[in-house]
């Protein structure tokens, strides 16, 4: 499905990661799997570090902290947020929507649209399409997108193909109206026959979590896990990822009437390193081009992975220039998205770290 | 071909390749070591083997493995 807007920009992004930082070499512990191999698997996926929020912190504690850093800084205005569209997979409770929460705490008027899509990889760019589209209402001049999840509580730390690449994180992006009429160009696509490849079977109504579905068992390849922890076919995310993500890729290229040189850099989600390169490969895109380290230094934040590696790689540049950027997501669902746009400069465009105690590093 | 087997001893130096016509079937690589696989005989080939071609069935035998660097160029 394509997809164009215009009169629509990013004003700031914010990353907001827990403090807490776990290393793969602690995580090797856990693991029964010789160490040299352990090694081996740190060098090619690009397994280094991870941050992990610590288990009573929760979504809506780190996007309220994110979003009072915006407010405090004068970057943000309470009155003036028309919606929150809360991307996640990790809500505070099943029920009431997450984004509802955080407008309670933070106080913010009864006059707001706020919304929880339950997205994952691609969510960061399921978002911004949301956003764009409240944009059209006359009531709606300033929507702000959450990116958070907390899905490492459902990871076995036994498991040794999730859990190294775990990580946690909420981005904030403020989408406002624009008066250049920059068209932005976008794609998604779904796949639900593919579901299970990347779900957590219990905990939901289908299969409600229970004594059994919180055992760990032996999952093969040296993996223990439970049914309500995530799970994840590595062959067949990893062949789905190589088999979509190009040709989407060169139809939103061909759409937007551009061709891979005019993009400044490819800002996709990063699962792992090794699915990085060969995606880069593929498309012949230099590897500089496509950055390819948040999951060595974050882990993979799911829908929060995209906007990290724009705070995190481009931070100081979008605070001053605008870059040509292409967006792209692939993951839970299935799903698979891409955007084009203009970037920058943005009002801010900072990581920062989350404390309990309400102060940012 | 040593190139190939030197790899495939680094990986998993427990496990008699010779004994096996089906290394996965067998369960003597999973999918971690392919990846790991991959990635050495990139850097020992000079290549990149496309990801579409990073499927168990093109790393079951030592001859199908020499096909698919063959495909991408390089003489086993």
């Amino acid at each position: 499905m394509k997809f164009t807007f215009r009169g629509k920009r990013v004003a700031g992004m914010l990353t907001v990661l827990p403090s807490n930082e776990r290393t793969f070499l602690e995580d090797m512990k856990a693991f029964d799997f010789p160490e040299a191999k352990s090694m081996k698997l740190k060098t090619v996926m690009g397994f280094d570090r991870h941050r992990l929020a610590t288990p009573e912190t929760c979504v809506s504690d780190l996007s309220v902290f994110g979003i009072r850093y915006l407010i405090d800084r004068g970057v943000l205005q309470a009155e003036s947020i028309d919606a929150l569209v809360l991307v996640t997979q990790s809500p505070d409770y099943l029920m009431p929507a997450t984004s509802n929460i955080i407008q309670g705490r933070l106080g913010l008027k009864n006059d707001v649209f706020c919304l929880d899509i339950n997205q994952g990889c691609a969510g960061f760019l399921v978002g911004l399409m949301q956003a764009f589209l409240l944009l059209e209402q006359e009531s709606i001049r300033q929507v702000v997108v959450i990116n958070a999840d907390v899905l490492s509580h459902r990871v076995s730390p036994k498991d040794k193909n999730s859990y190294p690449l775990a990580g946690d994180a909420a981005c904030i992006t403020i989408v406002e109206r624009s008066a250049d009429g920059e068209m932005i160009h976008a794609n998604l696509k779904m796949d639900g026959s593919r579901h299970e490849a990347l779900m957590i079977p219990a905990g939901g109504f289908r299969l409600p979590s229970t004594v059994e579905t919180a055992e760990l068992r032996d999952v093969g390849d040296n993996n223990w896990r439970a049914l309500d922890h995530l799970t994840m076919n590595g062959t067949a995310v990893f062949n789905f990822v190589q088999t979509e993500v190009p040709p989407m890729i060169e139809s939103l290229l061909r759409d937007a009437g551009l061709s891979s040189g005019d993009i400044d850099y490819f800002m996709f989600h990063q699962p792992n390193r090794f699915m990085l390169e060969k995606l880069a490969d593929r498309m012949g895109i230099a590897h500089e081009r496509m950055p390819n380290n948040v999951v060595e230094h974050f882990g993979n934040g799911s829908g929060a992975t995209i906007p990290t590696n724009v705070t995190f790689n481009l931070g100081a540049q979008l605070r001053d220039q605008s870059l040509r950027l292409c967006f792209a997501g692939f993951g839970v669902g299935l799903t698979w998205a891409s955007m084009v746009m203009n970037v920058g400069p943005l009002a801010v465009c900072d990581t920062i770290d989350y404390t309990s105690e309400g102060v940012a590093a | 071909m040593a190139r190939i087997l030197d790899a495939l001893r680094d990986i998993r130096p427990e496990q008699d390749f010779a004994a096996s016509i089906n290394w996965i079937d067998d369960g003597l690589l999973d999918s971690f070591d392919i990846m790991m696989l991959v990635s050495a005989l990139d850097k020992a080939y000079g290549i990149s083997i496309a990801g579409t071609d990073i499927v168990p069935e093109n790393f079951k035998s030592l001859e199908v493995i020499g096909a698919l660097l063959r495909k991408h160029g390089a003489e086993p």
